[in-house]
């Protein structure tokens, strides 16, 4: 066990340095001009000299990996063309909203998800499973923006009961911040959600046909203690390994949902910075997306112990 | 499952009760502004939040007149090559210093050395700023610029307290210190921009609010949404096809004004390559295209009849627009009369178009009314940035693109037409002599009069060259909660809270 974590810790390192080179090779790879996208209308020749050599634009690919990961070394992820604040601060200043809306989302995900597929497995060809397969596959084939514009129209513009849009941090109104992000979260979520009970209930299934299930059921014990106890806890390891890699994908920022809910996170800091090329942020925001993949499959493998024992030895 | 939802609706009832008081105005922008810093900003979307932060030397009025603001007088001096400025007393920066013609002549120098200034082009005339006494200054020039009061009325304009300045360097956008009716509290990127009422402003009579919030949602159907629910006040730049949606809410009211900016079919001419295309090189051709537009059918069709059809890089609404070259009519006859005698009539081209709805849109109007008169047009979707990349290089044929505008015509056309116009706005490579002179002369020109003569002359020229073929300009469509009043509209699309105010 611990010699299988010492060698999942060692390969984090490596796996960094492959994503640090490959964000910057293909950013390259992108067309336009950061200097002349940021130098703005006016377009003032000397601007954009003064820019490319601000930015190190005008150095070879290799001179400027090497000013990029030394800066990282240092704590230095460089500076936003745009805005002209480090990079550093934006991550700080974004990473509590994508994290806060992305747990809020796995919330809303696994509090429908996973009792919806228990229940579908244990009602197995009845009208709750077709019903529960139904929604399923209306909440994953309907695209987040418009749900979240449907939403925004009848809870807002209609009713008036949620704010359209926009993010007030928890610091300052508690009540405000969970307002502002109930619709996000339930349009995030929902879709995970269908996911996941699709998932609970091919593993419940399985399970629930197993050997020591029948056991189970022969000494008596009652539906609950079977269905929660027994079989819910070995179906939950592929739900467990969806969970990091969904939490994953919602940290590296919900880009259409965070444009439609104006949710000042990850994904519309990283679409901003690409449509203006601003290189330093997209390096620093897709760094920090993926370290936290990374450790989210190392925390996955570690609930894998933790939910079976066999994988102890 | 009712006393589930009824006990949702009851807690979100109570949960939504605005917590904002009357107060403050709530502005939803489409885009987040960049550095708060006058040398450095270039956004538009920037300008309407200085509008609130930081006064310039001088104002302009909704007919483009030039008003006193920081400045309450000034008068040209040494043949126009002179501008001496009285300034306002008893003005203060937001951080309590004076504002006076130390500061002034500061704020200018810095405009004009600080590394990467915007500005600099704008004011590359100013040789020096020379104080005649605490509130009187000189400005000098090299040679006479007409074009400079109307520079004083945007970002070149913008005076800020040294002290501020001289502490922060190149953070200062950071924490701008101005003497605006508003001072920037806080800065949220791409969430909001919180500013607060300067208790000695020197017009404070004229402001109504004690918070402007700036929040920036980029989705226009998201931010009528917002205003339509009561989270903001005020929305700028709504869709045209919004508008009737707008005008019919009781609760909303619409304003619009004719825009400084337009929207043009540029063809590149002597930029590279790309240019040795037919349209490139044979002027018929492109006045076949002219012709074959229906800038009157476009406008309804794409903006609902919203926006002013346009032929000039001045609007027909604008005192600088050359009233005797009106917007001209289709005559597909014609066009194919020109194709004809140019022994191409079914000339093909591409025509680069932003990935915008209504760009696109109006492109693909402007495609099949061409096809009407023979020309077969490409149209490629190309995102911003890399459209400035390409234009600039010279890789296109064709672009549907477009300038925010300037108070002044020469900032309207100058580096669009000139042989020295920087290479990433005349992307053209127009070069003509005669217009060179012309808009020399126009710069420096002492009256209004004398200018209008020399852009008759240049418009009789670009016009019939054709290296832009101005098709619209669009209007600043604003819509606000009925409640709002005092707000007018101007040319320039700024928001400015004096006046403004919530019953």
């Amino acid at each position: 066990m611990t010699a299988f974590l010492l060698r999942r810790i060692a390969l984090i390192a490596p796996t960094l340095f492959f994503v640090s080179v490959l964000i910057f090779g293909l950013q390259q790879l992108l067309p336009g001009d950061p200097a002349l996208a940021m130098a703005g209308e006016n377009a003032d020749p000397t601007v954009i000299a003064f820019l490319r050599q601000k930015y190190h634009l005008d150095r070879p690919l290799p001179v400027r990996y090497a000013l990029w990961v030394e800066g990282i070394a240092h704590g230095d992820f460089g500076e936003s063309i745009r805005i002209k604040r480090p990079v550093r601060d934006l991550i700080l200043e974004k990473l509590p909203v994508t994290a806060e809306l992305a747990g809020l989302a796995m919330l809303v995900a696994l509090v429908i998800g996973v009792p919806a597929g228990v229940f579908a497995a244990v009602k197995h060809d009845t009208a709750i499973d077709y019903g529960a397969t139904m929604v399923a596959l209306w909440g994953i084939s309907m695209p987040n923006f418009w749900l979240g514009i449907l939403l925004i129209l009848l809870f807002s513009v209609t009713l008036g009961w949620l704010p359209a849009s926009g993010f007030v941090p928890p610091d300052e109104s508690l009540r405000q911040n969970l307002l502002t992000l109930v619709m996000p979260a339930f349009v995030l979520g929902n879709a995970i959600a269908a996911v996941m009970m699709r998932h609970t209930r091919s593993a419940m299934l399985q399970v629930l046909g197993a050997d020591y299930i029948r056991t189970a059921r022969a000494k008596g014990l009652s539906q609950t203690s079977v269905v929660l106890r027994h079989a819910l806890r070995n179906a939950l390891i592929p739900v467990v390994t969806l969970g990091a890699l969904e939490f994953g994908a919602l940290l590296s920022g919900a880009v259409l949902t965070e444009q439609v809910f104006t949710i000042p996170g990850f994904g519309k800091l990283i679409v901003d910075a690409v449509f203006n090329r601003d290189y330093a942020v997209v390096q620093g925001v897709v760094l920090c997306t993926a370290f936290a993949y990374i450790m989210l499959n190392l925390f996955a493998d570690i609930a894998y112990v933790l939910i079976n024992p066999r994988l102890r030895a | 499952m009712k006393q589930i939802l009824a006990a949702i609706a009851l807690i979100a009832a109570a949960f939504s009760s605005g917590s904002v008081t009357a107060q403050t105005l709530r502005i939803g922008l489409a885009e987040d502004p960049d550095i708060l810093d006058p040398t450095l900003a270039r956004t538009y979307v920037g300008r309407i939040v200085f509008a609130s932060l930081c006064d310039k030397l001088v104002d302009i009025t909704p007919k483009l007149e030039i008003v006193p603001q920081l400045a309450t007088e000034w008068h040209w001096v040494d043949d126009n090559k002179g501008l001496v400025m009285t300034l306002r007393q008893g003005v203060k920066f937001q951080d309590g210093e004076p504002m006076d013609a130390a500061a002034v002549k500061f704020s200018l120098e810095r405009h004009l050395t600080l590394p990467g200034s915007n500005r600099k082009a704008e004011i590359s005339a100013l040789k020096s700023i020379e104080i005649i006494d605490d509130h009187t200054v000189k400005l000098v020039l090299d040679k006479p610029f007409a074009p400079l009061l109307a520079q004083l009325s945007d970002r070149a304009g913008m005076i800020v307290s040294p002290k501020a300045a001289e502490a922060e360097g190149d953070k200062f956008g950071e924490h701008p210190v101005c003497a605006g009716p508003f001072k920037l509290t806080e800065r949220v990127a791409q969430d909001r921009i919180v500013l607060d009422r300067f208790a000695d402003y020197w017009n404070k009579d004229a402001i109504h609010f004690d918070r402007i919030v700036f929040l920036p949602i980029p989705d226009t159907t998201v931010r009528l949404a917002n205003l339509q629910s009561g989270g903001l006040d005020m929305i700028e730049r709504m869709a045209a096809t919004d508008l009737d949606a707008a005008r019919k809410d009781e609760r909303l009211k619409v304003v619009t004004i004719t825009s400084l900016a337009y929207e043009d079919i540029t063809t590149n001419l002597n930029n590279g390559e790309r240019s040795k295309t037919p349209i490139g090189q044979d002027p018929r051709i492109r006045e076949a295209l002219d012709l074959s537009i229906d800038r009157m059918a476009l406008n309804q069709v794409v903006f609902n009849g919203e926006f002013a059809p346009g032929n000039q890089w001045e609007p027909p609404s604008s005192p600088w627009y050359v009233k005797d070259m009106p917007v001209p009519v289709r005559d597909v006859a014609k066009a194919k009369a020109l194709l004809a005698a140019a022994g191409m009539p079914h000339p093909s081209f591409t025509m680069l178009a932003a990935t915008n709805t209504e760009v696109q849109r109006a492109a693909q109007v402007i495609q099949a009314m061409a096809a009407e008169a023979g020309f077969d047009i490409k149209l490629q979707a190309v995102e911003f940035t890399s459209s400035l990349d390409m234009t600039t290089r010279g890789d296109f044929e064709t672009v549907l693109g477009g300038w925010s505008g300037r108070t002044d015509p020469d900032g309207n056309l100058y580096n669009f037409v000139s042989c020295k116009g920087p290479p990433a706005l005349n992307t053209a490579r127009y070069c003509n002599q005669d217009v060179d002179a012309e808009l020399d002369a126009a710069r420096t020109a002492g009256s209004p009069e004398e200018r209008m003569a020399h852009y008759a002359k240049i418009a009789a020229r670009t016009l019939a060259d054709r290296p832009h073929i101005y098709i619209w300009h669009p209007k600043w469509l604003y819509a606000m909660t009925a409640k709002l009043s005092g707000f007018e509209a101007y040319p320039d699309g700024l928001i400015r809270p004096q006046g403004m105010k919530m019953q």
